[in-house]
């Protein structure tokens, strides 16, 4: 059942004193849970859960051809599946703009992050590379897929071992795994989704939240942890409303300050 | 209180045995099939996952899971979703969709039905009729019509008779200590209304942990543990969590 005008009312209403209907503060999160390595056949495997919202990512490594923009670059290609069985809007077959949306983030999110070193998947410069191949599926939906779905995929990239590839056929060995994992650095990714409802800025909303707010905003950040420099390294907005830049500089120290604490949770997952 | 105490005993010695889809409950043609079983030669066969129900010769499941199925005289709560030239469509969380007619409306109607009742409205309506060709509400009558203000949640449909309890003994005790105004529809959506969003939200909870221990015996004394425990202290401890 979609939202009822009853809750929408009382969301926004609520929100004025800073009250949202699950208890939390506008800048709270939800609990976080990462499981790590949940599919024998995948190089590496993630599930997330934020609340009730859930979200699986499944990495596979393959070897294709290069753009020949970048010869010796290797490729990353991110899908995102929302299942019928995670919420009744969502239909069986091909994905609608909801899903292209989320899986273009994700894939904005990591690629510009540089958290892939790139040219260390190149097997034969101009002829064969590794294609990282970064698939998403919704469990459950309650509101905030883009956060747990880049969440699900840097935590499978990060427990995702390379395959063992043959130089005589030049082909992967299918189910066979080395020891050695993906050349990934430092730059951990983290997306922050801010929304907008009524006058307030909310973080990590539930699907009730989400149908009531006018306009979302999306940061990717990356830090390398050496240096105390945050980068933002891509920027999506979404819905019909619009933000102040008094808004945008709120929601940039908000998304900094959430960020580091993203960073601490999902540090020592293996 | 006795009479209630004796019952619980009485249930503590039957207990109920879990049939899901297409098993075989009983065989024998003694017996009758009941609600949520059929007759399948000499057997008779469960149709849905839940507690079987030996009652004499009539066998009865009482589902723990599944769609609400609408039934004649049930009030429920439904969420406009279409206006026709004749009335509202409505959702009321059943596999159809369900037709409130302009006659079945108390006031004069005239003019723009938008401005009676908009999409995205709920209200409480009652079940005249379920025929094939659609289910027809009504909201004629005592408590019907549209609900303002307050919030809306929605909980597994069977479980409805665990929330209101035996004579509505358990929501007479969440309306007492909540100080809410509370309707539960048959079809699992809930309506709470408080002055504050504290006692919804703290309402809310309660029903949470209602449908969340409702296969437990005596419930009503652990929901009574439940509010005497849950002052403030809890909540501040939750929210620390989350953080």
């Amino acid at each position: 059942m979609e939202i009822s005008n009853i809750n929408k009312k009382k969301i926004r209403e609520s929100l004025k004193e800073d009250k949202r209907l699950d208890g939390r503060k506008p800048e709270d999160f939800r609990k976080i849970e990462i499981e790590t390595g949940i599919s024998k056949n995948a190089e590496g495997s993630a599930r997330v859960k934020i609340g009730d919202t859930e979200v699986i990512a499944g990495i596979k490594v393959d070897v294709s051809e290069p753009y020949p923009d970048h010869e010796d670059e290797g490729t990353m290609i991110t899908t995102l599946e929302l299942l019928p069985l995670s919420s009744s809007r969502f239909e069986y077959g091909p994905p609608r703009i909801e899903a292209i949306e989320i899986a273009r983030i994700i894939d904005r999110v990591i690629r510009e992050s540089g958290f892939i070193d790139f040219k260390k998947l190149c097997i034969k410069k101009g002829e064969k590379v590794y294609t990282v191949l970064i698939d998403l599926y919704t469990l459950n939906d309650d509101g905030n897929l883009i956060d747990a779905g880049c969440i699900a995929a840097v935590e499978a990239l990060k427990s995702a071992k390379m395959p063992k590839y043959d130089e005589k056929t030049e082909k992967i060995k299918f189910g066979e795994f080395s020891s050695k994992s993906l050349p990934l650095n430092e730059r951990v990714p983290v997306t922050i989704t801010s929304y907008k409802i009524g006058d307030k800025i909310v973080v990590d909303t539930t699907r009730e939240e989400e149908d009531s707010s006018t306009s979302r905003i999306s940061f990717g950040l990356t830090d390398s942890k050496k240096g105390d420099d945050i980068i933002i390294s891509s920027l999506q907005k979404g819905g019909e409303g619009t933000f102040t830049q008094e808004e945008i500089s709120k929601i940039i120290d908000l998304t900094v300050r959430k960020f580091k604490d993203i960073q601490k949770e999902t540090e020592g997952v293996e | 209180m006795i009479s209630e105490k004796k019952q619980t005993e009485e249930k503590e010695k039957k207990v109920r045995e879990i049939a899901v889809p297409g098993e075989t409950i009983v065989s024998g043609k003694d017996y009758l099939p009941g609600d949520g079983t059929r007759r399948e030669g000499e057997n008779i066969v469960a149709n849905k996952f839940g507690l079987v129900d030996i009652s004499g010769r009539l066998i009865k499941l009482i589902p723990l899971s599944g769609v609400y199925m609408p039934r004649m005289g049930n009030v429920v709560i439904g969420r406009i979703e279409n206006i026709t030239f004749k009335g509202w469509i409505m959702d009321i969380n059943a596999p159809y969709s369900a037709f409130l007619q302009v006659a079945e409306c108390p006031r004069f109607i005239k003019g723009d039905l938008k401005d009676y009742y908009n999409i995205g409205d709920m209200l409480s309506c009652e079940v005249i009729s379920v025929k094939n060709s659609g289910i027809d509400l009504t909201i004629k009558g005592r408590g019907l019509g549209k609900l303002e203000g307050g919030i809306i949640t929605k909980i597994n449909s069977n479980k409805v008779p665990r929330v209101i309890g035996r004579e509505g003994s358990m929501i007479k005790l969440i309306k007492e200590n909540t100080k809410c105004n509370i309707v539960v529809g048959q079809n699992g959506i809930v309506w709470i209304s408080g002055d504050k969003v504290e006692d919804e939200i703290k309402a809310r909870e309660a029903i949470e942990f209602v449908v969340g221990k409702s296969f437990i015996d005596g419930l009503t004394e652990k929901v009574k543990e439940w509010f005497e425990n849950k002052p403030l202290k809890k909540i501040v401890k939750k929210t620390e969590g989350k953080k």
